[in-house]
């Protein structure tokens, strides 16, 4: 299989990476928790059909420092944008997952000119006290991979150093990701996002794994009551927080299916 | 040299079975634990002995803040140091301090250490730590990715509103104050009250403290010969800045406990310094490190091995994790200095010289030590060891102690003693 082709888009001041590959109509992905420190096997599966089009966000690999410059969340959101634009994806299909999917639900809600239609995958930007979120940034180092996969490997492949990597700027970068997660997020993974779910007019999509251990099933239930367009809710069996990881092919058929 | 008491006001009622049944001391510490009955005796002991140190001529007394602490039970240090101010009259009080980014408005911090000043006469030191990951993070919930640019905002709007004599505004990145203008003032006005800055061992801080002319605290629990390398460190760093070795640039935290001999020392002291190292810092590996809170600087160096992993106070619950929690190997590690008057001097000589460590900050209360016990180690201290180490570095002036209103011209306080209600 071929390598994607790699560009970049700069946002105030800092160049974002962005992989694109495939062909068809325009597909952006937004990642989850812990970015895309690799191309992954899930991103082949939505190639195959569609030009997928992969921004990274700043903080995360290949999105360099440019989250030391944003620090509210209006920052954050118009960073987003100015990076959705730039990589071509205004009016495209968009999928998101976990911190990706908060920022994916925000365009669609502010922007709703650039979102065609919309796919979520385990969402961060609620909070219920009732029924709590995990803590992603406080968990032992042992018990980081099985939070956020079902099979805790998946996100060990994910993070593990690729031969060649340098052995004190690949760590650092890791942790710049989390960050990057943390700032937006912190400390409850909340952004009151369900104000302006009721302005995201797009058919929406709401896939959860079933064995989720940050974000609990019912969050499901509360973006699809709470999004004025369309919208389904569908678990993945077998996957955790970050499902597309742990299940490739069931969420791109999921999505590739949604968006046909 | 100066010798400070230094208070942490642990709760000294932790049970026995603490570290099998309860995950953390710190952010999530169940409140079961806590009897606010036995914390009325604790509360007023500790003040006691801070007082006891004060009369026992000790140059300073400590405190600190801590949120959710079982071995810190001063969320607020200046209220205890407010109440210090009108029970002793001439030693330093040393807020350790206040951790700015926790205040909205900082200039909170601005008013109650002036008015600590002021109650004092001008004896305050006022010190600004960023906090533990524990207090600011997780038990105060502040972002850890924003934490530092907070502090440092706070730090400037802190030191202009001791410093500008007209009211301004101020336009910072994370504080807007239409009005900055603090009643009242510090007394200590040339140009503000002495600011220390515990750190860990990062190269940001020491180069920050130079530059800004503050003393740099290194307040580990693990003792001077891990502090070592830190303090070497620190030297290195200021040498190559151009500043001079003036012991009174750093500060370093010590154990001790003093008794006519070691064997006694051991039988004294055993208890409560296990108690400090098993209980007091069983803390949740899980609150050690939120992303962010260590500076990418900081980091690249620790994994380089530019610094000794005992030089990261940001990571104490790891720390924790690995080291000593049975007297021998407590002593053997050097965390608690003991044995007879003439033992403690001739280490506390070695720590001095060793680290060239001018401030000298005491911890001779520690984990469930009772009070009696405690006021015997300070008189100890204070009588038989503090007269044969303060010529320490008398050749060197220190810069960076409170300059308060000449004696003559201070308010005279009023022994207090219990009012009797006469019968009408």
């Amino acid at each position: 299989m071929s390598d994607p082709a790699t560009t970049t888009v700069e946002v105030n001041g800092f160049s974002c990476r962005v992989w694109t590959k495939g062909s068809g109509p325009k597909l952006g992905f937004l990642a989850g928790f812990g970015g895309l420190p690799r191309w992954v096997p899930f991103l082949d599966e939505l190639a195959r059909k569609r030009t997928l089009i992969v921004p990274s966000l700043p903080g995360y690999p290949g999105g360099g420092l440019g989250h030391t410059v944003l620090d509210t969340h209006i920052d954050w959101v118009l960073a987003v944008r100015q990076i959705v634009e730039k990589a071509g994806l205004a009016g495209a299909d968009l999928l998101g997952a976990s911190v990706g999917g908060a920022f994916a639900a925000e365009m669609a809600a502010i922007f709703p000119g650039h979102v065609r239609k919309l796919a979520l995958i385990s969402p961060f930007g609620l909070f219920d006290e009732a029924d709590p979120a995990a803590d992603p940034w406080a968990q032992r180092r042992d018990a980081v991979a099985g939070i956020m996969c079902a099979d805790p490997a998946r996100w060990e492949a994910l993070v593990a150093p690729p031969e060649g990597a340098n052995s004190v700027e690949w760590p650092i970068e890791m942790t710049r990701a989390s960050e990057a997660a943390a700032r937006a997020f912190w400390p409850l993974g909340s952004t009151r996002l369900e104000k302006r779910l009721g302005l995201i007019e797009a058919p929406t999509l709401i896939l959860w794994g079933d064995r989720d251990a940050v974000l609990p099933p019912g969050y499901a239930q509360k973006f699809a009551r709470g999004i004025n367009g369309t919208t389904r809710v569908q678990a993945i069996a077998g996957a955790g927080h970050l499902a597309y990881l742990d299940q490739p092919e069931a969420v791109a058929r999921a999505v590739l299916e949604h968006l046909s | 040299m100066k010798l400070m008491w230094f208070h942490l006001m642990p709760y000294t009622e932790l049970p026995d079975d603490f570290n099998k049944k309860h995950p953390s001391v710190w952010v999530d510490i169940h409140s079961s634990l806590f009897d606010p009955r036995r914390a009325h005796h604790m509360y007023n002991d500790f003040m006691d002995e801070l007082e006891y140190a004060a009369e026992c001529g000790f140059d300073a007394v400590c405190v600190n803040e801590h949120h959710s602490n079982g071995y810190g039970l001063m969320p607020s240090p200046n209220l205890i140091a407010s109440s210090l101010a009108r029970r002793t009259t001439d030693t330093a009080l040393c807020v350790m301090g206040n951790s700015l980014a926790l205040y909205n408005p900082p200039t909170r911090v601005a008013e109650e250490f002036a008015m600590i000043d002021c109650i004092s006469g001008g004896r305050l030191i006022a010190g600004f730590p960023v906090g533990s990951p524990m207090d600011t993070c997780y038990a105060y919930g502040q972002n850890p990715s924003l934490l530092r640019d907070r502090y440092y905002e706070a730090h400037d709007l802190v030191k202009r509103a001791w410093t500008e004599k007209d009211t301004f505004a101020f336009s910072g990145r994370f504080n807007q104050q239409r009005y900055v203008n603090i009643w009242p003032r510090p007394i200590q006005n040339d140009p503000h009250p002495p600011i220390w800055i515990p750190g860990g061992g990062s190269i940001e801080t020491w180069r920050w403290c130079a530059e800004m002319d503050y003393v740099y605290c290194y307040l580990s629990y693990y003792g001077y010969k891990a502090g070592l390398t830190t303090m070497q460190g620190f030297w290195k760093e200021m040498e190559k800045l151009g500043k001079d070795r003036n012991p009174y640039r750093a500060g370093f935290l010590q154990f001790v406990g003093v008794a006519e001999s070691r064997q006694q020392a051991l039988d004294l002291y055993s208890e409560p310094a296990e108690y400090f190292y098993g209980r007091c810092l069983h803390v949740d590996p899980r609150f050690a490190l939120p992303p962010g809170y260590t500076t990418e600087g900081t980091q690249r160096a620790g994994i380089e091995g530019m610094m000794s992993k005992a030089a990261n106070i940001a990571n104490p619950a790891t720390k924790a994790a690995l080291k000593a929690t049975n007297m021998k190997d407590i002593v053997d590690g050097g965390y608690v200095l003991i044995g007879s008057p003439d033992e403690v001097i001739e280490q506390i000589r070695h720590v001095g010289t060793s680290l060239n460590v001018g401030h000298l900050m005491l911890l001779l209360q520690y984990g469930n030590m009772s009070k009696d016990t405690t006021k015997y180690n300070t008189r100890l201290f204070a009588e038989k060891v503090m007269p044969h180490v303060r010529d320490l570095f008398s050749d060197w002036e220190d810069k960076w102690w409170p300059k308060p209103m000449a004696k003559g011209q201070r308010a005279a306080v009023p022994a207090f003693g219990p009012q009797t209600v006469a019968a009408e």
